[in-house]
């Protein structure tokens, strides 16, 4: 089970991709649609179970776009 | 509204993960109007959170500037006013003056801040107005079309400066920050930058000290940014980030010209 996941406002998306650049997992690509708006959002690709939640997605994110999870740590058995 | 695509983690899943960051409560529910990759956009949600943590949202007002971030009174979701150009912390300070519990911050470009409005936030200064200056620094003006502003680098080639901008003839870039730095009404004049993630970082925790520095009444506290302007630089929005790195932090470089020996939470990191 994926660490973490973020969820995506794809009509808010401006296709700007400093998420792309920025996140540490390349979990994160242009969808070949486009959104209302005309760009092209950015999805969770093939590789979406290597996310981790950590965020930084949204702290680059100019739209707020992003809302990221993250499995609660693990308590000690 | 939230789309699930195709490759995410089914919804089922989101139940039993926690949420580590969502929409700030600072901000409206309103797409903006800035250009794809520029940095207004960040800036507006790192100071929403930062007024989310502080808790300060019922007792801050912002004042708006003219230029690209002239409807930065829609995209937060606190009381705020718009000033006439340049005017901010003019406006700021009667708001202060009246209001003295309430938070009061400017949010100015560096056409609006460093030009137009180069006299009142001269003279807010000298007078140690309590306000907080968020000046976004992105070395053009943007809503007009990318003319040459004060902050525009030396061989900047800009709408008006179309052979770059010649010091001889045009003036030298303005160091405000530093400037401002030096007088005794300040209290916390910083410069950060959004070129990585780490300093995007750095510059949430910046605005967290200019607004801890106004609730402690030390004096005017002012955080410059550079910032990404992709469309009027005519680069891509992740080449902008690398321009800000090559380009803006050798004539502006990082750093704290002043800090209020009084300022409280110093030591939470910087």
């Amino acid at each position: 089970m994926a660490k973490g996941t973020v969820t995506i406002q794809t009509d808010r998306c401006k296709g700007c991709g400093l998420c792309i650049q920025a996140c540490p997992q390349h979990v994160l690509a242009f969808t070949e649609e486009f959104n209302a708006r005309g760009y092209r959002p950015v999805q969770l690709d093939e590789r979406a179970h290597a996310c981790t939640g950590c965020g930084v997605c949204a702290v680059v994110c100019p739209d707020v776009v992003f809302t990221v999870y993250r499995q609660p740590a693990r308590r000690a058995a | 509204m939230n789309i699930l695509l195709e490759h995410e983690t089914p919804a089922t899943d989101l139940d039993q993960m926690e949420i580590v960051y969502q929409r700030p409560d600072a901000l409206t529910d309103l797409a903006t109007h800035y250009c794809p990759g520029c940095s207004h956009g960040v800036i507006h949600h790192l100071i929403a959170e930062v007024i989310d943590e502080l808790g300060i949202r019922s007792h801050t007002i912002g004042v708006a500037p003219v230029g690209c971030a002239v409807f930065a009174y829609k995209y937060f979701n606190l009381d705020s006013c718009e000033a006439a150009h340049g005017r901010a912390p003019a406006m700021a300070t009667g708001i202060k003056r009246v209001l003295p519990d309430h938070i009061v911050f400017t949010y100015q470009g560096d056409g609006d801040l460093a030009s137009i409005g180069g006299n009142e936030i001269l003279h807010a200064a000298l007078r140690g107005e309590r306000i907080t200056v968020i000046f976004v620094n992105n070395a053009v003006y943007g809503m007009t079309g990318g003319q040459m502003a004060p902050t525009t680098l030396a061989g900047m080639k800009t709408t008006s400066s179309p052979a770059g901008r010649n010091p001889l003839t045009q003036g030298y870039p303005l160091h405000l920050t530093e400037m401002l730095a030096t007088m005794p009404g300040v209290a916390y004049a910083v410069r950060r930058s959004m070129h990585s993630v780490a300093e995007t970082r750095k510059t949430k925790k910046a605005i967290r000290h200019a607004f801890t520095a106004q609730q402690q009444g030390l004096g005017l506290s002012i955080v410059e940014i550079l910032a990404a302007c992709p469309t009027n630089w005519h680069v891509e929005p992740a080449d902008a980030l690398d321009y800000i790195r090559d380009r803006m932090l050798p004539e502006y470089p990082v750093g704290d010209f002043k800090v209020s020996e009084g300022l409280g939470d110093r030591r939470l990191g910087d």
